[in-house]
């Protein structure tokens, strides 16, 4: 069941004392729970099988105990079992190149039914691995997790841009053709694209450039270790570079 | 005009804001004994998309505790819970002090903040040559 399906329960807190409202709350959100504090008296709307109201004087262990009883009972989802870690696009930035689409070996983009790039499969995404962001040539795609900007969320600024320019050259390298279909091209990237038409070479170079990613610090040593196979590779690559070259064609029409 | 909806994130599942800020914003809240939501982690919430995110951001004007503006904007967004730039205020818990967050959360005035496409940065086709 993907994550948007799965049901949650969020926890209403109603005239909790002030005393002990902090340490309710924060055992609450360590457990993952959503928690609506409200200041009101009298009714509050909880007519939603997913909302739980307390309203009682409670210790805060004893709240935590009701909640999760309350989630078990309800079947709802146990939250922060799973880092959130996966990319955010800035469409205000995003240009649909599909770079990333092409780039990702994990499934994680594909394209919506207007054959614009969006997120489908959140969960699918290595933890603590930016490396897509690093291959967008627009600094469009962030981690909000991330330890610095503008993969953060900050905002880009030229430099950032400067270094994106850079990595553009890392991602043909990786991406191969798709990067050749898009827009007008240097004769010194056609001769790289070119190069890359060698299965092998073009392999070659994606292990190499990962290997030079990695060491750059972007891309944790477990990511590394749980690639596929080569040839696994390989065939992941064709499938997305066939995924984005699907949507190019799409958005050209 | 009633006062803006307060949104809180925990941020539980990364070390990127700062603990004592986090926990000095929320004791804060607490402490003034205003209505809040509290999500654990909103880049959870938007994973999920949860529904708790749209019905916030139908409520009207909303000031939200969490990272940075533009990576809030868009995870809203991926949530299908789009924020109305002229009706939220976007706090920093990664960059602001908390004394300065709750400040800005307990005034009944709310000063947009979300970035335009032109706020974002500067675009590659626009950036000087290498």
């Amino acid at each position: 069941m993907s994550l948007k399906d799965q049901k949650t329960l969020r926890i209403v807190l109603a005239e909790t004392p002030v005393q002990t409202r902090f340490e309710t709350l924060q055992k609450l959100l360590e457990n993952g729970y959503t928690v609506t504090c409200t200041t009101e008296s009298g009714s509050v709307a909880t007519e939603s099988p997913n909302v739980l109201l307390i309203q009682k004087d409670s210790a805060p262990g004893h709240i935590v105990e009701q909640a999760e009883s309350a989630r078990v009972e309800r079947e709802a989802v146990k939250q922060g079992e799973w880092k959130p870690w996966f990319p955010v696009i800035d469409y205000d930035r995003c240009t649909n190149c599909m770079q990333c689409l092409s780039f990702c070996l994990f499934g994680v983009y594909g394209v919506d039914q207007d054959h614009k790039i969006e997120v489908q499969n959140n969960d699918s995404c290595k933890t603590n691995c930016p490396a897509c962001s690093r291959v967008c040539p627009e600094a469009a795609i962030m981690f909000p997790k991330y330890k610095t900007g503008p993969i953060n969320g900050d905002i880009v600024t030229t430099a950032d841009l400067q270094r994106e320019k850079m990595k553009i050259d890392i991602s043909a390298l990786l991406g191969g053709d798709v990067y050749a279909m898009l827009r007008t091209r240097s004769e010194r990237a056609q001769s790289r694209f070119s190069k890359e038409r060698d299965p092998d070479k073009a392999l070659k170079e994606r292990q190499r450039c990962l290997v030079k990613l990695a060491e750059a610090g972007d891309i944790p040593a477990e990511v590394l270790m749980a690639l596929p196979s080569p040839e696994e590779i390989a065939q992941r690559a064709e499938t997305a570079k066939a995924k984005a070259a699907a949507a190019l064609q799409n958005n050209s029409k | 005009m009633s006062k803006p909806k307060i949104i809180y994130c925990h941020c539980a599942y990364a070390q990127v804001v700062p603990k004592e800020v986090k926990e000095a914003v929320l004791r804060k809240l607490c402490e003034a004994n205003v209505p809040f939501e509290a999500v654990a982690d909103l880049c959870e919430s938007s994973a999920r998309r949860d529904p708790s995110l749209k019905r916030q951001v139908e409520s009207g004007q909303i000031k939200i505790a969490a990272c940075y503006p533009r990576a809030v904007k868009w995870l809203f967004a991926a949530a299908q819970a789009p924020l109305a730039p002229d009706a939220t205020e976007v706090l920093n818990m990664r960059s602001q002090t908390a004394d300065e967050i709750v400040e800005r959360l307990l005034q009944p005035d709310l000063k947009s903040n979300l970035p335009t496409s032109q706020e974002s940065g500067p675009k590659a086709n626009q950036s000087a040559p290498l």
